[in-house]
């Protein structure tokens, strides 16, 4: 069984066709990269996953499942997690209570909740996930106040604490220092043990390191994929991305 | 049904009448949300300014009607767009022009203009004297020059608002301030200079709007909330910040507004007109003959 | 059950008994005074609850009180209900109201949203204008006298004693305020702050939150609602002016002096600037220039309000 797949997957802009009939299939347990120069789509394909935007056609699968007239909330109660591109957190609140929502949304999911899940538990759960990314000592910061890295680290955590089957990662390490590129990278590998992930990255070195497979997306479309190493030796992908001066 | 006739004629010509004063009032509403997308609450109060102004020059010029109503068209929408300037440097600049912000301040500067008016002008309604009483014959009735007078002043006006926005310099800043903020400024557009006018000016054309009407209606310092609803009403149905949108809904709600309150009292006409605005924005928000223009 | 935010629980028991204990200490038309305090804050309180937590800023819950003010006065002055009955009725009429007005109002954001509510509300306004015949206009209707008393378990409670009065606003200010605590400290309240402080990442958490802002606005309007009903109740008099615009306007501006998004602050907005217009109109009627003045000045140097201020710059569990 494919835990996502898409058939014929388009997006258009006024004619500008950011996504271009995408099929696209993703294994349980992976971590999957997709790579491609600026503008090739990555991005709004991603989107069209997650289902912050609509396709103007084709169909989004998720688990066997057709989710693509879904909204975004509840593909994300199916278990697709997905972390903003830009920085997209709770500036005024602290660490603690950031994470806590997303913990809320899986231990207490509907408004009214019968049998309520004390506090003490969402906390707990929210500690964990902070922990786990490494955020444990900053649990009562605000979050605005963090350092740059550490509200990337926030959004993972955000996404862990939703202990979502894909956890989609939209470029987590632009922006990041070597070292904290480092630590971000084993993170992504323990959370791989739990969830499959499907990065967009533009760091080649991070990708090489991470990815079990690669997807790379040219104008809209699927230029090639296979393993890291399939993908430095493809002579398309080579002339049409890593062959251009980085 | 001979009858009707007459009837008609009549409630088309206070139709158009209306429509006119509401064109030019709504228009200012209409330039303030497209340029600055900010909703200024107090406009009906620049409207009511105006008409008050309108009393206060016929008391302190003497001669001829004429003469005081002349001075009234110029002094008083002058003194209410300065007001107007003084308002934006001193309030909504400060608030950066926060959407929300800008509504609640408004609303306070209603209550200042509306009490300050009422300790000074006084909680009677007072007439003022037309500029001139030529009375136009038709077969059944006599009917105010004046009045058709206002819908050509209503006219001209919007004409020349309309050449200065499409033809001017000055209608092309504003354009471009209205396109994009950012961009403008860079272009070395002064932009907060930029609304600071466009704010009195969409004051002072409610103000115009004031002048024209006191003759016809007495001045009251609770009278800007008619004409606040009223344009609400076209800027919205007409589509936020369209012009065109803007001017064709007047004609439409000024027209039909006597018809309903001859049909309806005038409370119903005023709920069909509160309901309208209110639908309007839940379902379909770039107006009904507007294109898309969200707030 | 965890208590959570020990502290402000243990500010709002010291604050209800410091209230119940006033009305031995001061004169009688103070007490009155208090009364009206009383239920004007569950009102801005209720207003607090949209705006203040959730960010959702409403020009027009005045159509609340009334709804609650009307279904209570207008159902005892023609079916003579019981009080208590009409209270309930009172209630389900707020809570009917702000369903479907959310539902509508909802679908808009921001500036839409503020014309909406008041063009809602104005709407309501005139339609207590148009069925003068049934609810009196602007006249209103004083409640007859053989309704202004209510048994109760074997107690007589008569709504004309300034102690009968004043201790059941008090009760009900008080079990408004525990179910405040209980939702704004707990989950729930949590979703609504996370709507005001991001709602596209709050969806892109798992929440529904149109469903969240619906029950913000619900449990919002119903509150005020409330207090609409226990006015008209409690004073016997019901009137169009209670639905007018200046009336929404009010709630507003006792949320915003006192400190939006904290669950005191109502109170305390509402008790200054009840005082303050109570002095001013003393020296001129034309006391609504004060409110103009406040509503800018407010906007412009003090946006968080009186408690907001407080906990942000000391303390924090003040919310």
């Amino acid at each position: 069984m494919t835990l996502l797949r898409t058939k014929g997957l388009s997006r258009h802009f006024d004619g500008l066709k950011a996504v271009d009939g995408v099929d696209f299939a993703l294994d349980p347990g992976e971590i999957r990269a997709i790579i491609g120069p600026n503008g090739a789509g990555k991005s709004t394909f991603v989107s069209l996953l997650s289902g912050r935007i609509k396709p103007s056609a084709g169909q989004v699968f998720f688990e066997d499942r057709d989710v693509t007239g879904m909204p975004a909330h509840k593909r994300v109660r199916m278990g697709i997690a997905y972390t903003f591109q830009i920085t997209n957190i709770y500036g005024a609140m602290t660490v603690l209570e950031n994470i806590a929502i997303a913990a809320q949304n899986r231990l207490r999911p509907h408004l009214f909740s019968r049998k309520p899940v004390s506090e003490v538990e969402i906390a707990r759960a929210a500690t964990k996930a902070a922990q786990e990314v490494g955020l444990g000592d900053l649990l009562y910061e605000t979050a605005g106040t963090l350092a740059y890295g550490h509200q990337r680290l926030l959004e993972v955590a955000m996404g862990l604490a939703l202990q979502p089957k894909l956890l989609i990662l939209d470029e987590p390490t632009q922006g990041l220092s070597d070292s904290e590129i480092e630590n971000f990278q084993e993170v992504v590998r323990r959370v791989a043990q739990s969830a499959t992930v499907l990065l967009i990255e533009h760091n080649m070195d991070v990708v090489m390191a991470l990815a079990d497979r690669i997807t790379v997306l040219d104008n809209g479309r699927v230029l090639a994929e296979g393993s890291p190493g399939e993908i430095v030796h493809n002579d398309a992908v080579q002339a049409a991305y890593l062959g251009a001066p980085a | 049904m001979m009858d009707l006739a007459p009837y008609l004629l009549l409630a088309g010509l206070e139709g158009l009448v209306m429509a006119s004063v509401l064109m030019l009032t709504a228009l200012g509403l209409s330039l303030v949300f497209g340029v600055m997308r900010v909703v200024n609450v107090a406009h009906g109060e620049f409207y009511m300014l105006g008409a008050v102004g309108a009393w206060a020059c016929a008391q302190f010029v003497p001669g001829h009607p004429a003469l005081a109503f002349c001075v009234a068209l110029v002094v008083a929408p002058l003194l209410v767009g300065v007001l107007a300037y003084l308002a934006d440097w001193a309030i909504l600049k400060r608030i950066n022009y926060d959407p929300e912000g800008t509504i609640v301040s408004t609303i306070g500067m209603l209550y200042i203009i509306q009490q300050l008016t009422l300790m000074s002008f006084g909680p009677d309604a007072r007439a003022v004297d037309a500029p001139f009483y030529y009375t136009i014959r038709t077969p059944w009735f006599g009917y105010s020059s004046y009045k058709l007078f206002t819908v050509v002043m209503a006219l001209v006006l919007v004409a020349g608002l309309w050449v200065m926005l499409k033809r001017s310099k000055w209608g092309l800043v504003m354009r471009a301030t209205q396109f994009d903020r950012e961009t403008a400024q860079n272009f070395g557009i002064p932009v907060n200079r930029v609304y600071s006018i466009v704010f009195a000016i969409g004051a002072m054309l409610a103000a115009i709007g004031g002048v024209l009407v006191v003759p016809n209606q007495q001045a009251h310092y609770l009278m800007g909330g008619d004409p606040l609803l009223l344009s609400f009403v076209v800027v919205i149905v007409g589509g936020l910040g369209s012009i065109p949108g803007t001017i064709a809904a007047a004609i439409l709600i000024g027209m039909s507004d006597g018809l309903l309150s001859v049909f309806f009292s005038p409370t119903a006409a005023k709920i069909f007109s509160t309901l309208l605005v209110a639908f309007v924005l839940v379902f379909k928000p770039e107006g009904l003959f507007g294109r898309s223009n969200r707030v | 059950m965890t208590l959570h935010n020990g502290k402000l629980l243990a500010l709002c028991v010291v604050t209800v008994i410091v209230l119940f204990g006033l009305q031995f200490v001061l004169p009688p038309y103070l007490t009155l005074a208090l009364t009206r305090i009383l239920i004007l804050s569950v009102f801005a309180m209720g207003y607090n609850m949209l705006m203040g937590y959730t960010g959702l800023l409403s020009l027009g819950h005045a159509m609340f009180f009334a709804a609650g003010l009307y279904a209570a006065g207008l159902s005892t002055y023609y079916w003579g209900v019981t009080l208590p009955v009409a209270f309930v009725l009172g209630i389900v009429g707020a809570f009917a109201v702000s369903l479907v007005i959310g539902l509508l109002a909802l679908r808009t954001q921001a500036v839409s949203f503020m014309i909406v509510t008041l063009m809602f509300a104005q709407a309501g306004y005139l339609m207590t204008l148009q069925f003068t015949n049934i609810t009196g206009g602007d006249q209103g209707l004083t409640l007859p006298t053989d309704a202004r008393s209510f048994g109760l378990f074997g107690m007589v409670v008569d709504m004309t004693s300034d102690t009968a009065r004043f201790n059941l606003a008090l009760l009900i200010f008080t079990v408004v305020l525990a179910v405040l605590f209980a939702i704004t400290q707990g989950p729930l309240g949590r979703l609504f702050v996370a709507v005001r402080e991001n709602e596209p990442r709050t969806q892109m958490l798992g929440f529904d939150t149109y469903a969240i802002k619906l029950t913000a606005f619900t449990v919002s309007g119903t509150i005020s609602g409330t207090a609409g009903a226990l006015y008209g109740l409690m004073f016997g008099y019901i009137g169009s002016s209670f639905a007018g615009f200046q009336n929404s306007i009010e709630a507003l501006l006792y949320t915003l002096i006192g400190g939006p998004g904290t669950l005191l602050g109502p109170l305390l907005g509402t008790a200054v600037m009840t005082m303050l217009i109570d002095r001013l109109s003393g020296i001129t009627t034309a006391y609504l220039i004060v409110i103009g003045v406040l509503l800018i000045v407010v906007n412009l140097w003090f946006p968080k309000g009186i408690l907001g201020t407080i906990r942000d710059r000391w303390l924090g569990w003040l919310k």
